[in-house]
């Protein structure tokens, strides 16, 4: 849940009680200058014109964020001591945070190990993921420059334990073996018609980049660092790009989609409290350009903005509404061998029902976003063309990638799908594979009624 | 769905009939038609929606909820002509609501009488004064300008309910529009009201109240609405409520229209995702029971619209705003209670142009 708002001591509180929820008010009304909840300390002032200011004193406040965080990685078992953990790194302060977070868990993890005995739970491996978009972004080459040189200061300073940086260009997505990778990222991204689909397609470039870096370095958990605020825009985001139905795969803690599942401690944490906590730990970030929206992205940015001014909590508000949604089976750790796994982490995982069977792969995926598709929007899958790739690649695709990725025309769609990295294609072949029309085929023999049979 | 490019200088044709010279964009697809096919593909669209979702039966006597505003002269002037043309069989009728806000409701009214005589519909007009002995300009006199929508909301969706019983139809249709449920499915994301929000995007409602109600131009642009109703040169009334610009919809509708100018299909996308949001069907929805002191249909001891009554006729305007308390008791489950705007998705909100 993002912020249950009867214990929430952080920024989210709802001025006009409109959740129905009971608001716990401290019993001083006045101004005292104790922090509200250790009621000892002098209370910290950001004066950035945010709520709930100068009512926690620095250390109440840390805890508060560093608890919710915590919370998160226990009770979905994000992180576990076989595991080995990748940090998806972009500068900002999201991930900032959530870098200096996981380090400190796993100081704790190794002083703990240090003094057991029996050394039965091992620390596990931390490593830090920064992709560098340079070759889509030509002209902020050397603003990547120094950022990578920040990003390398700030990774080895986060030792002991060291952290293994791995600096990925984004066009390593297309393999090593890829003629020009930079030139066929750039016309890839060209043929794409609609600026927010551009924008778009990159993150889903960036995402498979982070997952190839993840898996060819053994990595088996990805730690990103989203938090409240971006998961309200992307709420609003999807809905407006008809994309309800993936909606709720994207915003849990838990998304295991992906061949190294994703997790998301910071989901509970208001972008505010990061940036207070930035402050306040002195955790320098870096702003880089690219990071820029443009088009519908843009645009609901600015709403979350108005509406964040005219009540504080409603960020909080839109991801709880949305975490209503029915999550979808991936969204929780998935089963693996467990040799590896300690005794306990496995009976934990068992008691929590917080594994998922990997064998109900019932859902169709779209080959470019990656979301599951209902049932029904898939169903355009039967009537395709055999050997048309690009026609192939417009049935896999979901409606809102469709219309704001692919471009419109056949010829200039195969084009595209030529520029797409194979692991998009082959994801188009695979559901080919499970059409309807290929299953019948199989079974035909034993159908007794004629073609037009009504499922 | 594309804007055709602009070739050489040439004389453009409309590009659906290729015959004659285009005079609108249309704001759904941005395609460059003429007025005739305009009024064909509109007026098809509908006759589509209503075949495709089975709204009616033929021989059903049906009420159009008709403010004498763009969206209900609309319905009832296409309604109609569709009924002729492909032979629905239907009853039609025009249901209007007198809320009783001077200078805004009696002017309209004019316009929704003069549509009785224009369209040939019979004409059943309800008062808020007839049936709760308050008009809005009193209930605003005593609560002021916050909440005051709350009120009319909840009113005038029993208002409606009450006419449709007085003229005996089997159905009401209303005039919300695309952008008026795309707003609602917004709002109530922003609201946290999943049970309103797995219910919002629902062509056909209330099946299993008094009376079922469907909404014909779901999946029609308002933009769409106010061109034809230009072109066509109907009779319609053009002013905001006078007592709404404090509604919260306003956000989300300014949102809406700044996201048509960046794509126009958005707001199908916002109510297709609105049906496909995976929304689990145990989620708590009010159980139904009757009011004890008016016999409507109501989810708690009393009907909203007797809570809110009973608060105005004690003296006590906060009664059934805001958290609960007073004659429905302490339900720990109380439903959220919204602001200003947001009681009834039933029926029009304030805010929009034509209440």
């Amino acid at each position: 849940m993002a912020c249950n708002s009867t214990g929430c001591e952080s920024g989210c509180y709802d001025r006009e009680k409109d959740n129905g929820s009971k608001i716990v008010e401290d019993a001083v009304v006045t101004q005292e200058s104790v922090c509200v909840k250790c009621k000892c300390n002098e209370p910290m002032t950001f004066g950035d014109g945010g709520s709930e200011d100068g009512r926690f004193c620095a250390e109440c406040f840390r805890n508060n964020v560093f608890g919710k965080f915590r919370l998160a990685v226990t009770s979905h078992a994000m992180i576990t001591p076989s595991d080995n953990v990748l940090v998806a790194f972009s500068g900002g302060s999201s991930s900032r945070v959530a870098l200096q977070f996981v380090h400190e868990l796993q100081i704790k993890a190794l002083k703990n190990y240090e003094a057991s005995r029996d050394r039965s739970l091992p620390v596990f491996g931390v490593g830090v993921a920064f992709v560098d978009e340079t070759a889509a972004f030509p002209a902020l080459s050397t603003e990547m420059i120094d950022a990578i040189e920040w990003i390398r200061s700030t990774v080895s300073s986060l030792s002991p334990p060291a952290k293994g940086l791995h600096v990925v260009p984004i066009e390593s997505v297309f393999g090593s073996d890829s003629l020009d990778p930079r030139d066929r990222l750039v016309k890839l991204l060209d043929s794409v018609p609609d600026d927010t689909g551009k924008e778009d397609l990159l993150l889903h470039l960036k995402m498979l980049s982070l997952q190839k870096v993840a898996s060819e370095n053994g990595y088996n958990r990805l730690v990103v660092g989203s938090c409240t605020s971006r998961i309200a825009s992307h709420v609003l985001t999807a809905t407006v790009k008809g994309r309800g139905y993936s909606l709720s795969a994207d915003i849990q803690h838990v998304d295991a989609r992906w061949k190294v599942p994703i997790v998301l401690p910071l989901r509970d944490c208001v972008r505010q409290e990061i940036t207070r906590l930035c402050l306040l730990d002195g955790l320098k970030t870096v702003e880089l350009a690219c990071r820029s929206q443009s088009g519908i992205n843009d645009l609901v940015s600015s709403f979350v903005a108005l509406l964040q001014e005219e009540n504080p909590s409603r960020e909080c508000t839109i991801v709880r509404t949305a975490a209503k949604l029915t999550p979808f089976y991936f969204n929780k750790i998935p089963e693996t061998d467990d040799s590896n796994v300690p005794m306990a982490t496995q009976r934990r995982l068992k008691r929590f029902n917080l594994k998922y069977d990997g064998s109900m792969t019932t859902e169709a995926f779209c080959p470019i976003c990656n979301g599951p598709q209902n049932r029904s929007d898939s169903s355009e899958l039967d009537y395709f063309e055999e050997g048309q790739e690009s026609d192939a690649l417009y049935a896999a695709c979901c409606s809102s990638c469709r219309f704001q990725i692919l471009p419109q025309d056949g010829s200039s769609r195969e084009q595209f799908g030529s520029f797409l990295p194979d692991h998009m294609i082959s994801q188009v072949k695979h559901q080919k594979v499970n059409s309807q029309a290929y299953l019948r085929e199989k079974i035909k023999d034993c159908l007794l009624l004629d073609d037009e049979e009504v499922v | 769905m594309e804007a055709k490019s602009k070739k050489s200088g040439a004389t453009r044709l409309c590009c659906l009939c290729n015959l004659r010279r285009p005079v609108l964009k249309r704001p759904k697809t941005l395609q460059q038609i003429c007025r005739e096919c305009f009024y064909e593909v509109f007026e098809e669209e509908i006759h589509q929606v209503i075949v495709q979702n089975r709204l009616f039966k033929s021989g059903e006597r049906v009420a159009i909820g008709a403010s004498g505003g763009k969206d209900s002269t609309v319905l009832a002037y296409v309604l109609s002509e569709l009924n002729r043309r492909h032979n629905y069989g239907l009853d039609l009728f025009l249901l209007s609501i007198d809320e009783g806000i001077t200078g805004y409701r009696d002017d309209s009214l004019e316009t929704v009488k003069r549509n009785e005589v224009q369209y040939g519909l019979p004409l059943q007009i309800v008062s808020y004064k007839d049936l709760y002995g308050w008009t809005m300009d009193d209930i605003v006199k005593m609560i002021g300008l916050k909440n005051n929508c709350t009120f009319c909301g909840v009113f005038r969706r029993q208002a409606l309910d009450r006419g449709a019983a007085l003229l005996k139809v089997d159905k009401l249709v209303t005039g919300h529009n695309a952008d008026d449920i795309a707003e609602t499915v917004l709002l109530n994301i922003l609201r946290g009201d999943i049970a309103r929000l797995s219910r919002c995007t629902s062509i056909t409602t209330g099946e299993d109240g008094p009376i079922p109600r469907c909404k014909p131009f779901k999946y029609t642009y308002e933009k769409e609405i106010v061109m034809y109703a230009y072109f066509k040169k109907l009779d319609y009334f053009s002013t905001e409520c006078i007592y709404s610009p404090n509604a919260y919809r306003g956000f989300a509708r300014e949102f809406i229209k700044d996201l048509e100018r960046l794509r126009p299909r958005a707001i199908l996308d916002i109510i297709k995702s609105g049906e496909d949001f995976r929304i689990a069907t145990t989620t708590k929805m009010p159980e139904q029971g009757t009011c004890e002191r008016c016999g409507y249909i109501s989810s708690q001891k009393w009907c909203k619209a007797c809570v809110l009554l009973e608060g105005l006729n004690r003296g006590l305007p906060k009664m059934g705003i805001g958290r609960p308390r007073g004659v429905n008791g302490d339900h720990k489950k109380e439903t959220k209670k919204p602001g200003p705007a947001v009681k009834s998705i039933e029926s029009k909100q304030c805010g929009s142009l034509d209440f």
